[in-house]
């Protein structure tokens, strides 16, 4: 009996299925790819294709933190890649030294200096992003707009403003001191490793211990009841977006740092599918509710220790595509069976596990 | 009197506003660019938009039944780099059209089937239909892959001239659209399919109270823009004659964009077709005079199409608003 509730527990954790596929994965290259694990110590620093799974994906990290939250509000945020391109150009415009008044030479472009200092464009390039999640908010929070087409708009538009602000030209970054986030090291560890570990304490300290994670995912079960029981889900929502924008800029900035370049078409290209891949791996439903960062993180490594193994492999980039929706089809059929099995478990409990979260049973109802 | 003629403009008010929409943003475009005067004008918005009227026509169906399917671009490119393929290695086009329609067929009903079996978000599950289209696409070829089979070229080439109008012609594949639309209004409005479609998407469980095979329209409906998005990329690989996986990368959101335009509401239950042509006219519109303009950046289209859904959807929820009240 106790063994049979030990691995229920274990099973219905949600970093088990995360860990199970991350496992998978590295079983797999334990046994066809092994110098995967090789870690060279180089300048003091570490490389290995484990520490650029951790580097790499930082961005996508960063993005499935915010949208984390906005899936547990029972929202969605397409515009997340916009909006890192939109930070990314804002970063670049604000670098490039040559003014639009000024005769621009290639000597000019290509100068390690800035226009602005370091800090007012990390401060410029999350207040353009944290403005975009901010949009976002009042369109879903205030407007009413179904989340799907109301971040949509940002989607689509939010590239044209990023090519707006470079002039729709693919701005090269030449400034050093701005590589830093994206290449820099402390200790031996890439700087975005703590970026990303900054802002996951912050946002975890911030939902875990202040009410604000309960409220929502109060929103995301039933908004209504949430609002009859006093809560502003109106704010919850804006916070939830707000934050999504924050963390996109974030990851739109090491992004640009890292490629050095900033590209209105292809900054951030797919996140919004990586990240909403990142958060279900992550066992956070679609349809809102319950929600975990840890996992959602982890569901990051996992697509991009996933995307590196195939890249050792020597599959190409872009073929990679079709094994990713393959990876969201089985994530998607394993949740969906797996909610059958919480159902069946849920009727024969006499008594419930949690008497503040009761597994939804709302979530087959249609949305307000 | 005055309530029902209230209540009319209110049931055809967001088609009679994309309507009015349409002809400001043509004549105003005709008032800065005489050259737009010209029928010619009129018509190669029909040549360029034909593939997205097609799009539109399935993606319509779609979210009028509570739905989206964000899978449209990404069937697309496979169809143009699938059927470019196989011309290359020398089956004849008879073989390749139908193919080509069938599968794609067949992927919208693998996805409409997952959605309605595994009761999953139908916007998760398209998703991964674009990215599992697109994928294919790239392992069929990396590369742009030309056409040069003799029937797609004729079709490419051969222009129809209108009558009534001096020198002004279509080519053959602009006619798929406007032939898809009369099939569409046929099947929305005079068979128990669309009939069904419209109570599904209204409410989808008294739909399923009242007896009607909710799964096999959810299914079918999917299958229909499956079948749409092969055909817009059988116009889109003749129109270009080459077949690539990067073609119309996101057409969805224009798509998207166009049905919201028309007056269709995305919960489901609300729309028509005819609203999606006039929806795909006003972005055709706005493209051409962008291209008139000749100074105003490519990004300019993206923009306008982002701030016209925000606005359609402001008088879309207007509407609502007041009808409640009536």
């Amino acid at each position: 009996m106790n063994y049979t509730v030990f691995f229920r527990r274990i099973r219905e954790s949600r970093l088990f299925w995360v860990l199970t596929a991350w496992a998978v994965i590295l079983g797999f290259n334990a046994l066809f790819i092994p110098e995967f694990f090789r870690i060279n110590i180089q300048d003091g620093h570490l490389y290995g294709n484990l520490i650029d799974v951790l580097n790499n994906g930082a961005p996508l990290m960063l993005v499935a933190l915010g949208m984390t939250l906005v899936i547990a509000t029972g929202g969605v945020d397409l515009s997340v890649g916009a909006v890192m391109a939109i930070s990314a150009a804002m970063g670049a415009v604000l670098i490039n030294p040559a003014p639009g008044d000024k005769l621009v030479s290639n000597e000019i472009l290509t100068r390690n200096a800035t226009n602005t200092p370091l800090a007012i464009i990390v401060l410029a390039t999350l207040a353009a992003g944290t403005l975009c999640g901010l949009w976002n908010g009042l369109l879903v929070s205030r407007a009413k707009i179904q989340p799907l087409v109301a971040t949509l708009i940002l989607m689509v538009a939010g590239r044209g403003i990023a090519q707006l602000i470079t002039n729709g030209q693919i701005i090269t970054i030449y400034y050093t001191p701005y590589f830093w986030f994206g290449n820099g090291y402390i200790l031996g560890l890439p700087v975005s490793i703590y970026i990303v570990t900054a802002v996951a304490i912050i946002a975890w300290v911030g939902v875990r211990k202040t009410p604000i994670g309960l409220f929502i995912e109060a929103v995301g079960i039933n908004p209504k009841a949430t609002y009859y029981s006093g809560i502003s889900a109106k704010n919850v929502q804006l916070l939830a977006y707000t934050f999504s924008g924050f963390c996109s800029a974030l990851a739109g900035l090491i992004l640009s740092s890292y490629v050095h370049s900033a590209d209105g078409n292809n900054n951030g290209l797919n996140y919004e599918l990586d990240a909403i891949l990142a958060v279900v791996m992550g066992g956070t439903m679609l349809s809102g509710g319950r929600f975990s960062l840890l996992a959602s993180v982890l569901g990051a490594m996992v697509i991009w220790t996933f995307t590196l193994s195939m890249y050792t492999l020597g599959v190409p980039a872009n073929a990679l595509l079709a094994g990713r929706a393959v990876l969201v089809l089985l994530v998607i059929l394993l949740y969906s069976d797996r909610r059958l099995v919480k159902r069946r478990s849920v009727r024969a409990d006499t008594q419930p596990k949690s008497a503040v979260i009761t597994p939804d049973e709302n979530r087959d109802l249609p949305r307000p | 009197m005055t309530q029902r003629l209230k209540l009319s403009v209110m049931r055809h008010g967001p088609l009679l506003t994309t309507i009015t929409i349409f002809l400001m943003a043509y004549i105003i475009g005709a008032q800065l660019y005489p050259a737009m005067q010209r029928p010619q004008a009129f018509f190669n918005l029909f040549i360029n938009n034909g593939f997205l009227l097609i799009i539109g026509i399935g993606m319509t169906f779609v979210i009028l039944t509570g739905g989206i399917d964000l899978s449209v671009g990404g069937v697309l490119a496979l169809t143009t780099a699938a059927s470019a393929a196989l011309l290359k290695i020398g089956f004849s086009a008879a073989f390749v059209i139908p193919l080509m329609l069938v599968m794609g067929t067949a992927i919208g009903l693998g996805l409409g089937s997952i959605i309605h079996f595994f009761k999953v978000q139908p916007f998760i599950v398209t998703l991964m239909g674009l990215f599992f289209a697109r994928g294919l696409a790239y392992i069929i070829s990396l590369t742009s892959v030309t056409i040069t089979d003799p029937f797609y070229k004729y079709l490419a080439l051969t222009p129809i001239y209108m009558p009534f109008f001096e020198k002004a012609y279509i080519y053959i594949p602009t006619l798929v659209g406007p032939l898809l639309l009369l099939v569409a209004i046929y099947l929305a409005y005079f068979t128990r399919f669309g009939r069904i479609m419209y109570a599904l998407g209204n409410n989808e469980q008294s739909a399923g109270l009242m007896g009607f095979p909710v799964g096999r329209t959810k299914i079918m409906v999917y299958g229909f823009n499956g079948f749409c998005s092969a055909l817009a990329g059988i116009v889109f690989s003749i129109s270009l004659l080459a077949g690539y996986g990067q073609f119309a990368t996101g057409v969805e959101l224009d798509v998207i964009a166009a049905v919201v335009m028309g007056g269709t509401l995305l919960t489901g239950g609300v729309g028509s077709v005819i609203g999606t042509l006039f929806g795909i006219l006003i972005e055709g519109t706005i493209i051409s005079i962008l291209q008139y303009n000749g100074t105003l950046s490519s990004w300019w289209t993206r923009i306008c199409v982002g701030a016209l859904t925000l606005i359609f959807i402001g008088i879309q929820s207007g509407f609502a608003r007041r009808k409640k009240e009536l």
